[in-house]
């Protein structure tokens, strides 16, 4: 088996997350080559690197890297396709498995039997595919396929070239939201998840923080909902964040914030819900109503 | 302007899940139901849209059993004009490819400008109906946008990358846009519009006639996740719990030494 795996490269900056492609080809036993649409820096990998040049391709175009991707998967004749489920890799997979009439399989998370497994249902189910196309294309969940060591090796550079422009036009990076609060310094952080149920009651998750010494966080629907300032959000959109201490009330655990604590020292989840994903990261689920737990256990916390 | 917006209707995530004799999907009864989270911003979308421009005519398509009918009359009171239902009772087993195959073969021949879906679906989550639709028409597709800005033609969006990152892109129409949470602020169906939306027209279309494609991908076996070992569950009386916390922090964290 034979698996093109394609790298990322971002305003500049080749993306770290080719590792974890290098990972899921480890996993599967398969040989692996690997394509780019980048600047002059290239990735730590021992193989076959088709390197696009992204001044010539620009960025977020799709149309374009597309094209490419295709004539290398031409030149390389892979069975599978790798990307990471992120936005560039959620963005160009479908664009390719169509062209390729190919099957294919959203956020793997695990190979089991030589079978992908993917979530369902906010990870709260997990199924395994069995793909009917000659050619799969798979976007692979991030953090699901780390290298064991780092990635050794210097690639084989083949230049790729590249004509034409795509239908949509790229106008620009936009920052997001800086100054605010540095949630990665606190050694503390209690979060406030929709389970909170409206924006007057962020006042017990401050108050659970305070008492705690440290900060608190929210979750996406908080953030949107403007309950709470984006930038205390935790998650691949918000910060990542790595406490002594997580305390996540009224959060389901979606891979998206678990991507941004789940390298807490030591996680209590405060959740109605005893089968919500987010006990699966949790030293300690506490199964209760947030709005009547959390002020008792502030008060308790306080008299100490 | 036509504008098409497609959504899904999906269990509650808060539900209990138990997977089906089949072995290969969960069992549906004793489920509560509503529209798949990420496709609310379209429907707003596009009710923004015909705010803005007022000459729009808006189709809301739905592919599933007839429950999802429930779902659609949300969207309508919302301020969609019209309903598509599409009649399938394994709508659930059906991959992206195929969903997204119906949906173009509906669409082909109808012209729409603007085509609304959700980034994902909360069952699924397989992030590619949008796009699939897109290239089985031959249209632009921009994923995940949290911006939108309709002028004269062109659409003005940003996507979102990761850590809160924004792509400023433009796409003429006619093109697909898969919405992100926070797009919008989705809005609640009044009274008044929900009893507007009882009059609006609701077609319902057997999905054999739209279908035209085979499945590249079927699911072998559905399964429940196994517990991470070591996690420790509380549950009793709410200040006997606080106690046992705060003696487990006591014990196992510093932050209360
Ligand atoms: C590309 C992308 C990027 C994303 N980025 C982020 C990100 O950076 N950060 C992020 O957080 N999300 C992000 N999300 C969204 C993510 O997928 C989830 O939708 C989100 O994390 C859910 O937030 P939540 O857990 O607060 O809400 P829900 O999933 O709605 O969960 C609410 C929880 O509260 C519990 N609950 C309800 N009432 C109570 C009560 N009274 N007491 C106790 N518990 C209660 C429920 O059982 C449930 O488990 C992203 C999604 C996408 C697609
Ligand atoms: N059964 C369906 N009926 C109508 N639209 C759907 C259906 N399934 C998926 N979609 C649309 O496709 C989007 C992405 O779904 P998915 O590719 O399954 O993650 C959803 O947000 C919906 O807008």
């Amino acid at each position: 088996m034979k698996i093109l795996l394609v790298a990322e490269y971002r305003d500049g900056k080749l993306l770290t997350n080719s590792n974890e492609l290098i990972g899921f080809a480890e996993t599967l036993g398969a040989e692996s080559a690997m394509v780019l649409i980048g600047g002059e820096e290239v990735p730590t990998y021992a193989g076959k690197l088709y390197l696009a040049d992204v001044t010539a391709c620009g960025e977020c175009n799709p149309d374009l890297h597309k094209q490419v991707i295709l004539e290398v998967i031409d030149k390389e004749q892979p069975d599978m396709i790798a990307f990471c489920h992120s936005s560039y890799g959620w963005d160009l997979a479908p664009r390719v498995a169509f062209a390729l009439k190919a099957a294919q399989v959203s956020e793997v998370v695990a190979v089991s039997d030589g079978k992908l497994v993917v979530p369902v249902c906010n990870a709260k189910l997990r199924r395994t595919i069995d793909c009917q196309s000659s050619r799969i294309v798979a976007t692979l969940q991030a953090g699901a396929f780390g290298l064991k060591e780092p990635p050794s090796g210097t690639p084989d550079v083949i230049k790729v070239d590249v004509a034409g422009s795509g239908r949509t036009v790229f106008r620009g990076y936009e920052a997001a939201l800086g100054g605010g609060v540095d949630l990665s310094k606190a050694a503390v952080i209690v979060s406030a998840g929709r389970g909170i149920g409206k924006a007057d009651n962020v006042g017990l998750i401050v108050k659970l923080a305070k008492a705690l010494g440290g900060e608190y966080g929210a979750s996406r629907p908080v953030v949107d909902s403007e309950w709470v300032p984006h930038d205390r959000q935790v998650g691949t959109t918000g910060q990542t964040v790595a406490p002594k201490l997580y305390v996540a009330c009224g959060i389901s655990g979606a891979i998206q914030h678990l991507a941004g604590m789940k390298k807490s020292d030591f996680i209590v989840a405060i959740n109605t819900d005893r089968d919500a994903p987010i006990g699966e990261e949790a030293d300690v689920l506490v199964v209760a109503d947030l709005l009547q737990f959390v002020p008792v256990l502030t008060e308790k916390i306080q008299a100490l | 302007m036509k504008i098409l917006v497609c959504i899904k209707q999906v269990p509650d995530m808060e539900s209990k899940f138990k997977v089906a004799d089949s072995g290969k999907w969960y069992t549906t009864a004793d489920l509560a139901w509503r529209m798949n989270e990420y496709d609310e911003y379209g429907v707003e979308q596009a009710v923004q849209v015909k705010e803005q421009i007022k000459d729009a005519d808006i189709t809301v398509l739905s592919i599933g059993s007839g429950q999802v009918k429930e779902t659609m009359k949300k969207a309508l009171a919302m301020g969609c004009d019209r309903g598509i239902h599409i009649q399938d009772e394994t709508a659930f087993d059906k991959e992206p490819y195929q969903i997204a195959g119906i949906i173009a073969e509906y669409a082909k021949d109808k012209n729409f400008d603007l085509i609304f879906t959700g980034m994902q679906s909360q069952d699924r989550g397989s992030a590619q109906v949008g796009i699939l639709v897109g290239e089985i028409l031959d249209i632009p597709s921009v994923s995940t946008i949290v911006e939108f800005a309709y002028n004269e033609g062109d659409v003005d969006v940003s996507r979102e990358l990761e850590g809160g990152i924004k792509a400023k892109m433009t796409v003429k129409l006619p093109a697909v846009f898969t919405c992100q949470l926070g797009l919008n602020t989705p809005r609640y169906p009044t009274l008044p519009n929900i009893m507007k939306a009882k009059k609006k027209e609701l077609l319902t279309v057997a999905v054999a006639d739209l279908l035209h494609v085979n499945a590249r991908l079927v699911t072998e076996k559905m399964f429940l996740p196994e517990k991470k070992a070591g996690g420790v569950i509380l549950e009793g009386e709410i200040a006997e719990l606080a106690d046992r916390l705060i003696a487990i922090l006591k014990e196992k964290s510093t932050v209360l030494a």
